[in-house]
């Protein structure tokens, strides 16, 4: 085994030693804290190199390096932990930790004013940590439990400036609606184990995820005619879905871009929601298990069918809700919500490569986003409305270039940029997919929409007239905590600490594509163990869908300029244009189809009604129970009270004064005269002797 | 009346002797005295059954007297020592006024 198997624990600890080490620290040692977090970052990338590297070369199928040791015992069965090296693990290891320190280091800049700076280090280096643990585990339960540690710091990172309200409630919401998935990945982990009697994915022929399990489950029938694994795998879709934000329980993810821009980056967009795609990557063996073997395509369970339907609905949905929205953060949430859509779809249909391609392009070129759009706020002096801000090109060149890379790496512009690269991918296979034709339309209206949305985004940011200098938003300065930053001025270029990483991401997001294209399938090959050969004829295959959706996103992209960029805005309250044409559909879009409302009155409600009726049933029922209980108590305690000092202590007390008295009475025979003494043994002697000579007779 | 009949009926006067006087005396060295005496008849006694018993050639009463007889002098010495201790500290010797163990 190779040391960097054995190994492999590091890159998560590296961090989570960060962490500790910074919360242990007094406040003001900022320096220290951005160096700890970035440096085990750093470290964690190298060793995630070396894992990578371990992983190339391999021809003859994936090969899984697994490490496991015995952690505890329950009964006669041991949990094990354990880590897994193979392409899924290696090529995620090197997106989190290259991302994540450029995220870092972007924080640097954009945290620079801000009073928490330790808190902030802490959180991220943390967050890191749980991440990547998520990424290495061989093993459902490790996995499980720094899914929960991903959780959690989402949830302090999102509720960073907890003084605000509207964060403080956006974390709750965070946190308890991916808890709802949770139960799922929860109950879906519990049978599996109940269903295999190990939690190891891999495990030489023995892990859940291998063909004897496998085999097992897929024909173990369960409910309504599903094979086990059916079952277990949507169980654990679920928890997928409450990560990466898809419909139903999408709510959570837009609200969360009340944390600071670099933890939006960090968990929005590259990491944080890619864990639930990743884990549906992870546990893909069990999703397509039973499948019948087809010569050509993808396998078609019950369960990728479900993960395909799931993800077609929310990239259209989300993409459309993107079109309305006026904070910067907020299109891109929304943006962020569509594309995990798309890599939903692209392991429905296509497969770990395909989903897992757009995963790592999207992480890219969305924290490049997200980061470009913190760099923007950073520049606006904390402003977040699209509609106050408007020609910043001039203002902020560098962030403009990079922004417009991203945005067009994000619409799928053709040929350059990576974004195309995969959701052509994507689309690709959804075409090809047996079952329905219906998310390949749904996949192409949300690629048409998501070069809409971004054009429109771009258009009003950094075209036209700066709109900014109205006095009433500053609440992100407040928040950093010196009013001094909130000054008047005209927008400026962010320092290089937040520059260059944005140009980092820049040129991956771009040279990302190069490892993906039909001509060249390095990325699917890698994931699958094969090698690759570069063969120009299989551009002819996909020509026609390259075209179509290069015609498609040219067509977004050009009804964007023409609605937002010929014609800007000239000032803040001005209706938008679609808004002014059509009324009803921009507000139904602008709040977000009513999803929250729908929730409130349904959901929400019905838990407030239910949170009542136990308040009630507590208060009246149980309450009185118990109330009735301990005035029983009471009065047996009073009964026992007066049994004891009435009885029992009066008959003691007779007792001991009898006692008392008997005592005094034969003390008094007691005179102290020796002489009484000795005249009642000669008394008692001559009775003695009278006894013996005539008591015989 | 044989020898041991005597010697019994000494010992037993001498004891009704003794014993008068331990209990009618006040004085602490004359019921000393008395005790002495009770002591001395029972010291007869044991001679006396020694001397008329049926192996007088072993000498057990004898040795069994003369450690009686030892003991007595001990005894007799502790109790001149208490009752010049209780004097010492009470400025009398009449055993009426010495009841500090009354009960």
């Amino acid at each position: 085994m190779i040391w960097i198997v054995k190994n492999l624990w590091l890159i998560p600890a590296l961090p989570l030693f960060a962490a500790g080490i910074i919360a242990v620290n007094k406040q003001p040692r900022r320096k220290l804290a951005a160096t700890l977090a970035i440096g085990s970052l750093a470290v964690g990338f190298l060793l995630s190199l070396c894992a990578f590297s371990a992983t190339l070369g391999h021809t003859a199928g994936v090969v899984h390096e697994v490490f496991s040791f015995h952690w505890i015992k329950f009964g006669g069965e041991w949990m094990d932990l354990g880590w897994v090296l193979d392409p899924l693990t290696a090529i995620m290891l090197v997106m989190v930790t290259f991302v994540g320190m450029l995220i870092f280091i972007f924080s640097i800049g954009y945290m620079e004013h801000d009073r928490n700076f330790m808190r902030f280090f802490c959180f991220l280096a943390l967050f890191a940590s749980g991440m990547l643990g998520v990424v290495i585990a061989n093993n459902l339960f490790l996995l499980f439990v720094s899914w929960e540690i991903v959780g959690l710091t989402s949830y302090l990172l999102i509720g960073f400036w907890y003084h605000r309200p509207s964060a403080a409630a956006a974390a709750k919401k965070a946190f308890i609606t991916t808890r709802i998935g949770d139960l799922g990945l929860l109950l879906g982990m519990v049978w599996l184990y109940a269903q295999t009697g190990t939690l190891n994915f891999y495990d030489h022929g023995h892990g859940c995820l291998e063909t004897d399990a496998l085999t097992q489950m897929a024909t173990d029938v369960t409910v309504g005619g599903m094979a086990v694994s059916t079952f277990i795998g949507l169980l654990i879709f679920l928890g997928a879905v409450g990560k990466s934000g898809q419909v139903p329980l999408h709510v959570w993810l837009p609200d969360a871009m009340e944390g600071p821009t670099p933890v939006s980056a960090l968990i929005h967009a590259a990491t944080m929601v890619a864990a639930g795609v990743f884990l549906v990557a992870r546990v893909y063996p069990l999703m397509a298990a039973g499948a019948p073997v087809l010569a050509h395509g993808a396998p078609v369970t019950t369960a990728l069918t479900v993960v395909t339907w799931v993800g077609a609905i929310t990239a259209i949905f989300a993409a459309t809700i993107a079109v309305a929205q006026n904070d910067i953060k907020r299109i891109l949430a929304y943006s962020t919500v569509s594309q995990l859509g798309y890599m939903m779809i692209g392991l429905g249909v296509g497969g770990v490569a395909v989903g897992m391609f757009h995963l790592i392009t999207h992480a890219f070129f969305k924290a490049l986003l997200f980061l470009g759009s913190g760099s923007v706020i950073h520049g606006c002096h904390d402003e977040q409305d699209v509609r106050k801000m408007g020609g910043l090109r001039k203002f902020m060149p560098v962030t403009f270039v990079v922004y417009a890379i991203g945005m067009l790496a994000l619409a799928g512009f053709p040929l350059f940029f990576s974004g195309f690269w995969s959701k052509d991918d994507i689309l690709h296979h959804a075409h090809e997919w047996s079952v329905s034709q219906i998310p390949f339309y749904l996949g192409c209206a949300g690629a048409l929409f998501t070069a809409f949305y971004m054009t429109r985004q771009v258009a009003l940011v950094f075209f036209g007239q700066y709109r900014g200098h109205s006095a009433d938003s500053h609440a992100e300065a407040r928040l950093h905590g010196n009013p001094e930053s909130a000054a008047h001025g005209a927008p400026h270029e962010s320092p290089a600490v937040m520059t260059v990483p944005l140009i980092l991401l820049a040129v991956f997001a771009i040279l990302l594509g190069v490892i993906g294209t039909p001509a060249w399938p390095w990325f699917a090959g890698y994931m699958r163990g094969e090698a690759t050969v570069l063969d120009w004829t299989k551009f002819g295959d996909t020509a026609a869908l390259m075209v179509a959706s290069s015609v498609i996103v040219l067509t977004g992209l050009a009804l964007g300029w023409f609605l937002y960029g010929r014609r800007q805005r000239k000032t803040v309250g001005e209706k938008d244009v679609l808004e002014a044409a059509q009324p009803a559909v921009f507000k139904l879009l602008q709040n977000k189809y009513y999803i929250d409302e729908l929730y409130e009155h349904t959901v929400i409600r019905f838990n407030a009604f239910a949170a009542r009726a136990c308040a009630f049933l507590d208060t009246w029922i149980f309450g009185g129970l118990v109330l009735l209980v301990s005035y029983a108590a009471l009065g047996c305690s009073w009964l026992s009270r007066t049994l004891d000092e009435k009885f029992v202590n009066g008959g003691f007390d007779a007792g001991c004064e009898s006692l008392r008295s008997t005592g005094g009475g034969l003390s008094r025979l007691h005179t102290g005269r020796v002489q009484t003494y000795l005249r009642i043994i000669g008394v008692a002697l001559v009775l003695l002797i009278i006894f013996l000579i005539w008591g015989k007779a | 009346m044989n020898p041991l009949q005597f010697c019994l009926l000494v010992s037993a006067l001498l004891f009704s002797i003794g014993f008068a006087g331990a209990v009618t005396r006040r004085h602490a060295i004359l019921v000393l005295v008395g005790i002495e005496l009770m002591l001395n008849s029972a010291n007869l006694n044991l001679i006396a059954f020694w001397r008329f018993g049926p192996h007088p050639e072993a000498l057990t009463g004898f040795i069994f007297v003369l450690f009686s007889m030892a003991l007595a002098a001990a005894e007799a010495a502790v109790g001149l020592a208490l009752v010049i201790a209780i004097y010492r500290h009470k400025k009398t010797s009449n055993l009426d006024e010495v009841k500090e163990l009354k009960g």
